[in-house]
């Protein structure tokens, strides 16, 4: 009795894991057989030509670099903001301190908040002062949505530097400023993975740029120029009724899908040096 | 010399300092915005009613909220019901049963779930559930369905909220300590029994908190569930039925509809709604998890 | 009638002889402790320490793991300055200038005395950076100084020879031993009075033990060296002076000779002789 229970969950734990698998299986083929066709070096290379919306020719070409202007802003953003908040509550404060702990929690919520709000919170901010939709106000929501993404899995390399390193600096006589600037070089390879994830993160979220990057055929001269994404570029392609344009749709959605996966094993790359390196 | 550079010293301080506090007051900044924007249509009208009433006339100005929070909440919770035995099960066979080789193979497998764009899942969810419902499940039930129903975005919800609760659970049952699964395993019982009364039991809180953090991720998603969803703002009376979740509602209307001021308050408050109930859920979630003294990393 | 037995004469004239030695017999210490007494939370870890420690010697502390030597070790370049509930009062007195004090300068105190980790910790550079780091962060910036100093510190450590092919490569490849003394050598850079050890030899294999130990002896005529020690026998080896902690007390202070051969307290006895350790 015990060995058959034993037998049956262990049965249907394998079979969840496998699901899960085939899931994961399921997605890339469909992503990957329906976009495939539509593929064509076109699509990577050109925007989109007259008559684009209709089935003619061109390819996504704005909403690639778009997004790729998009989310380099915005990891500058996140660096700027995160890595001093990192700095400042693990090698400034205690462990045991409370405004560090505060800091921390008040991340993991903002890590929590969708990024419909974050969209709609800077859209109606952006209004306030008269902003249009643009390529500085996209950079700026995406900017907050990978912020805490960002601090966080900074926070988790920062709180294993090992004593020794924040002392070895410390008792050659250097300032805590001096110090950090020695840990970064150590917390680079966490960077690097954190970066990484955010990117992908950034560069996927269509909720967060609906309003606030507009979209356009061109690709932005200035950051006061709205700016074209992919993932709206997909969204916007799937909604029309010409199938073409549809099936370009589904080989923006392959192209977005090949950069994550570029993106994800980069990352998974990153954070193993990470736990080889540690002198 | 040392002058300047405790001069150097101290001004990096304060501006890291600064830029903490600044990014700390970044989330209070949200919701008083939210709230703030959210004002007129609150003074405007019973906020009991706006969350009752089922009339959504925005011409007219009736906003009832209802039918929103009623799909949220229908999609939300097909999401996890089918989430959540998956993710489990996996969980348990990952932390207990599985070699390092296998859980090597798996890592990269929830990074890659998580980290496909919503738009992605949106996109696959439309191609294969929508009509899969539409031609194989539907019908067996109910006379006609387009396929973009409260199922279609519970399915896709589920998978997109499967990654987050796994790495969860598996960080939650790693925390347990090998010495009760001896215990357990020493008095003669098997491995399920060690895992159905320590591992589970002992995991409840942390159980509880991912199961919220998914709710809340769930919540608040928008593009994947709005591709696969209908949006039809009436309250659904089968899971067949097509339906509008409060994200999407925000998505397809704000931005447009600014020249009714009522309008955009009401839009606004959507999101004030969305942001209250997932800071309540991820607080909660998060001191317990905290507790549970990892750190987790999702 | 009692016989005495001969060897009893000798100990009761030898000990008769020997002058018994404390630590305020030292004049013009380098270190002077006053009163230090050193809680962690509720802990009380440092109880009314009183230690003076002689200039260009080596001093050894030692005492069972837990008594607080190395606490003691750290508070004298005021490594406590950060971690959270420590409280300390008392002086501590470097010459003559009590480092504890409000107006105390911490990087100049620091700059003073180089310490000397448990385990090598290379920052992560290269080995010139690393020798260089100091002195760059204290004001020197000229190339070619710069380079003699490593050059110097270097040779000092007997390292030299073994790196000059590959400055610019990371220590990451130096075996252990050859990074402690990499370490070494960047605290020396920065041209401290006194070198403080915290069982600086404790992962290390014999023979880099005792090249560290004979760089302490040869260093000894230019700088202040204060060790933490567990081991009995490295003591015996290179210290003038022992100061044995037990709980969190200084419990007996002397010459080496004094220590191991004459103690005057119990306590010290015991420790010396293996009762406990």
């Amino acid at each position: 009795m015990k060995l058959l229970e034993e037998k049956i969950f262990k049965a249907l734990m394998l079979i969840s894991a496998f699901v899960i698998i085939a899931v994961v299986g399921y997605i890339l083929f469909t992503i990957v057989s329906k976009g495939i066709g539509s593929l064509t070096w076109d699509m990577i290379s050109k925007g989109p030509g007259g008559g684009f919306y209709l089935g003619k020719e061109g390819g996504v070409l704005n909403a690639i670099v778009g997004s790729f202007y998009l989310v380099i802003g915005a990891v500058i953003i996140a660096l700027f903001l995160s890595i001093p908040v990192t700095m400042y509550i693990n090698f400034y404060l205690t462990k045991t301190s409370f405004f560090a702990k505060t800091v921390r929690f008040s991340f993991d919520i903002l890590f929590g908040i969708p990024s419909i709000v974050y969209g709609a919170f800077g859209f109606a901010v952006m209004i306030y002062f008269g902003l249009k939709a643009s390529l500085f106000g996209g950079i700026v929501v995406v900017g907050m949505l990978i912020t805490p993404i960002i601090m966080r899995s900074l926070d988790e390399v920062a709180r294993f530097i090992p004593r020794d390193l924040i002392e070895a600096p410390l008792s050659l006589g250097a300032t805590k400023y001096e110090m950090i600037k020695i840990l970064l070089r150590q917390l680079m390879p966490g960077i690097t993975t954190a970066v990484l994830l955010a990117i992908g993160r950034g560069i996927g979220d269509a909720a967060t740029v609906l309003f606030t990057a507009g979209y356009t055929d061109n690709i932005p001269t200035s950051l006061s120029h709205p700016t074209a994404t992919l993932p709206l570029a997909i969204f916007f392609q799937l909604g029309s009724p010409i199938e073409e344009v549809q099936n370009r749709a589904y080989a923006s959605a392959l192209i977005l899908t090949i950069i994550i996966l570029i993106l994800s094993l980069s990352a998974r790359y990153f954070s193993r040096k990470l736990s080889k390196n540690k002198v | 010399m040392i002058r300047f550079r405790l001069f150097k010293d101290k001004t990096a301080r304060l501006s890291m300092l600064g830029i903490t506090i600044l990014s700390l007051g970044f989330l209070l900044l949200i919701g008083i915005g939210l709230f703030y924007m959210s004002l007129p249509i609150l003074r405007e009208k019973e906020t009991w009613k706006l969350l009752t009433s089922s009339n959504w006339k925005p011409f007219k100005g009736e906003f009832g909220f209802l039918p929103y929070i009623i799909s949220t909440l229908h999609v939300t919770f097909i999401a996890i019901i089918i989430a959540l035995p998956f993710s489990l099960l996996t969980s348990i066979y990952l932390t207990e049963y599985a070699t390092e080789k296998i859980r090597n193979f798996f890592a990269p497998i929830i990074d890659l779930l998580s980290g496909i764009p919503p738009v992605i899942y949106g996109v696959w969810g439309t191609l294969t559930i929508v009509p899969f419902i539409s031609e194989e499940i539907a019908p067996h039930f109910v006379e006609f369905s387009s396929g973009y129903s409260v199922l279609a975005g519970g399915i896709v919800l589920s998978v997109m909220i499967t990654p987050l609760l796994i790495s969860i659970f598996c960080e939650v049952f790693g925390s347990i300590p090998k010495e009760m699964r001896e215990a357990s395993l020493s008095l003669g019982a098997t491995k399920w029994q060690t895992v159905k009364q320590i591992i589970l039991r002992k995991s409840m809180p942390g159980i509880i908190a991912a199961i919220a953090l998914a709710v809340s991720r769930a919540f608040g998603e928008t593009i994947a569930v709005l591709m696969v969803c209908g949006n039809i703002p009436i309250i659904p009376s089968s899971i067949f039925d097509a339906c509008y979740p409060l994200p999407a509602l925000i998505a397809n209307n704000y931005g447009e509809m600014l020249s009714i001021p009522s309008y955009e308050s009401a839009l606004m408050m959507a999101a004030f709604l969305l942001f209250i109930i997932i800071v309540i859920f991820n607080a909660g979630s998060r001191l317990i998890l905290n507790r549970i003294e990892r750190r987790y990393h999702v | 009638m009692e016989t005495v037995n001969l060897d009893q004469v000798e100990t009761i004239l030898e000990n008769s002889i020997i002058d018994i030695m404390t630590h305020s017999d030292i004049i013009n210490p380098h270190i002077r402790v006053e009163g230090l007494n050193l809680n962690i939370g509720e802990n009380h870890i440092l109880k009314d320490v009183n230690l003076s420690i002689p200039s260009k010697k080596i001093t050894c502390i030692i005492g069972p793991s837990g008594c607080g030597k190395t606490t003691l070790l750290r508070s004298f370049n005021r490594m406590h300055d950060d971690s959270p509930n420590v409280k300390i009062t008392g002086k501590i007195f470097v010459d003559d200038e009590n480092i504890y004090d409000e107006k105390a300068q911490v990087i100049s105190i620091r700059k003073k005395m180089g310490l000397l980790a448990q385990r090598p910790c290379p920052l992560p550079m290269s080995i010139y950076d690393n020798i260089t780091y100091g002195p760059r962060i204290h004001g020197a910036w000229q190339r070619r100084k710069l380079y003699a100093t490593a050059k110097h510190y270097l040779s000092e450590v007997g390292l030299w020879d073994e790196v000059k092919d590959r400055l610019k490569a990371s220590p990451g490849h130096l075996s252990i031993g050859q990074q402690q003394r990499l370490c070494l050598a960047r605290g020396l850079a920065v041209e401290p009075e006194i070198i403080l050890g915290d069982e600086a030899t404790s992962a290390l294999d014999p023979i880099s033990t005792r090249k560290i130990e004979e760089l302490f002896v040869t260093l000894k005529k230019d700088y202040t060296i204060v060790l933490v020690t567990h081991t009995l026998s490295q003591a015996k080896r290179i210290a003038d002076y022992i100061a044995f902690m037990y709980m969190g007390k200084l419990i007996e202070f002397g010459t080496t000779d004094q220590i191991f051969n004459h103690p005057q307290k119990q306590l010290t006895k015991d420790y010396i002789s293996g009762y406990f350790s």
